[in-house]
């Protein structure tokens, strides 16, 4: 269509590049060095490693051109004070002087904030990669789309109390602490075979789609809420998106745990009925 | 289907929250169009590239019988994707910046650039260690849990010594640590090394490194905040 487009991916093709280069050297050493074996299917793997970097930049691109810009702009036009204050120049005043905001009137923020939150991360191809395989081993128990719904909610919920965090400035460790220990609670009652595969959902989620995203609200908001420094406020939603996943994914084990027992008992019952 | 909430959402809030017309269409069609079919090339790539090989260098280790290679390759791995990560090198920028404005370090490129890249070492060698001992758990069948209690201890007090301005940013370092490219791999070598070995259940032992990859870089960047700053407090 126009220029723009092929610099662009040639500028994310080598970024993925550079991002595939110190695996290709990590595997190559140790290939040769420790397992002293040829690589079978080597033809294959290489095209399917050229494939990874293709799409991955492809994706890139696209994330670039469409969805960032939008987001981005629309993060700082919804925490703009003359959006809050609709439009009225008296009450920007009033807001831009006053040293306490009500909460409630980043309203569409927090909305914002969990939708944007859901929707990047059902996109996340690292969370793909992770859920297909969960699926494989469990030979489908665990359903992939039942885990990427999970953790979307999860980091919803996540990025959410982030957004009110920032707007009420209380100190971030506060919260994480208290997450940490709601965590351990809930990992007592969870099924066992949950357990690793949620703890590991926490780090997956924020990658190439959902950290731009989430870091541009961040700082857009401790910039536009008076008494907040975007350097010291604007950090922490990445920290809370990888926290809330663990609880989705761990109280979706919880559920289809249960679901299944109350099946079994349901089919004991109408056997028992039977005879 | 994978992109479609996202459009909805901001198809949405432009419509009917900010209630202007989209900037440019023509572009945000195209870049939708991109999106999908990168997705759909990166998935291919996946399953015929990233898990098998994966996979096959998690069988060849554990059929070599030698614990030490496969440590010293899960310590490789996490170094060595995480000293190019793209979105710490962003961050540890930040965090430079803002310990100079601190007065933490000398207001000067040089020592912020020398922050700057003793963070970004600090990190990498904290993912690196973490894969190491991943493998050593799930080569020994230890429970994760405990690990993780470990870690959530060692996060809490190192909290209380480190200087409020590493904090927000030492939290945030767990989740940017690891990549598109690293998740499969990593996930792919800690399911097939745990499907290797005998006794051990791919979905109790062979996830759980990605988890550890994320916790250990908190405590090393906070322990590196209180190198810096000298110890702080609350």
């Amino acid at each position: 269509m126009n220029p723009s487009i092929f610099e662009l991916l040639g500028s994310a093709l080598s970024g993925t590049l550079l991002d595939i280069l110190p695996i290709i050297l990590v595997l190559g050493f140790f290939q040769i060095v420790a397992i002293r074996k040829a690589i079978p299917h080597l033809k294959e793997k290489m095209i399917g490693l050229v494939l990874v970097v293709l799409g991955l930049g492809i994706f890139i691109v696209g994330l670039e051109q469409c969805v960032f810009p939008i987001g981005t702009q629309m993060a700082h036009q919804l925490t703009d004070l003359h959006f809050l204050a609709g439009n009225d120049a008296a009450r920007v005043e009033v807001l831009r002087n006053s040293q306490y905001i009500e909460p409630g009137i980043y309203l569409w923020t927090y909305v914002f904030a969990f939708l944007i939150g859901f929707s990047t991360t059902l996109a996340e191809p690292a969370l793909i990669a992770v859920a297909y395989k969960a699926r494989d081993i469990t030979t489908g128990a665990i359903s992939a789309w039942g885990l990427r719904i999970a953790v979307a909610l999860g980091v919803a919920g996540g990025v959410t109390l982030g957004v009110y965090r920032i707007v009420v400035g209380d100190p971030l460790h506060y919260y994480i602490a208290t997450g940490y220990v709601f965590l351990l609670i809930q990992t007592w009652f969870a099924p066992k075979q949950i357990i690793p595969l949620a703890y590991d959902s926490g780090g997956v989620t924020t990658s190439t789609v959902t950290v731009p995203l989430i870091a541009a609200l961040g700082i857009g908001l401790a910039s536009s809420v008076p008494g907040r420094s975007p350097l010291i406020d604007g950090f922490g939603l990445i920290a809370f998106a990888s926290l809330f996943p663990m609880f989705t994914v761990m109280a979706y084990a919880m559920i289809t745990e249960k679901r299944t027992k109350r099946k079994e008992i349901d089919e004991q019952e109408l056997k028992t009925n039977a005879i | 289907m994978d992109v479609f909430p996202i459009i909805v959402v901001i198809a949405f809030f432009q419509l009917a929250i900010i209630q202007k017309p989209f900037p440019h269409l023509s572009q945000t069609l195209v870049g939708i169009l991109l999106v999908v079919i990168g997705l759909f090339i990166f998935i291919l790539g996946l399953e015929s590239a990233l898990f098998p090989i994966g996979e096959k260098m998690a069988n060849e280790f554990a059929l070599k019988g030698n614990p030490w290679w496969i440590i010293f390759f899960g310590f490789a791995l996490g170094f060595s994707t995480t000293i190019a990560e793209p979105a710490l090198t962003v961050i540890a920028g930040k965090a430079g910046g803002l310990a100079a404005g601190a007065g933490a370090i000398e207001n000067s490129e040089n020592a912020i650039a020398s922050f700057v890249l003793g963070l970004r070492f600090t990190v990498a060698f904290s993912v690196g260690l973490a894969i190491a001992i991943g493998v050593v758990r799930i080569l020994k069948g230890w429970p994760l849990i405990w690990f993780i209690i470990g870690g959530y201890s060692l996060i809490v007090i190192t909290t209380f010594f480190a200087p409020q301005e590493i904090i927000g940013i030492a939290y945030d370092s767990g989740g940017i640590t690891t990549s598109t490219i690293t998740v499969p791999l990593v996930t792919a070598l800690g399911v097939g090394l745990a499907t290797s070995i005998r006794g051990r259940n791919p979905m109790l032992d062979g996830f759980g490194l990605i988890a550890l990859a994320s916790l250990s870089p908190i405590i090393f960047v906070l322990g590196y905040g209180i190198f810096v700053y000298g110890a702080g407090g609350l």
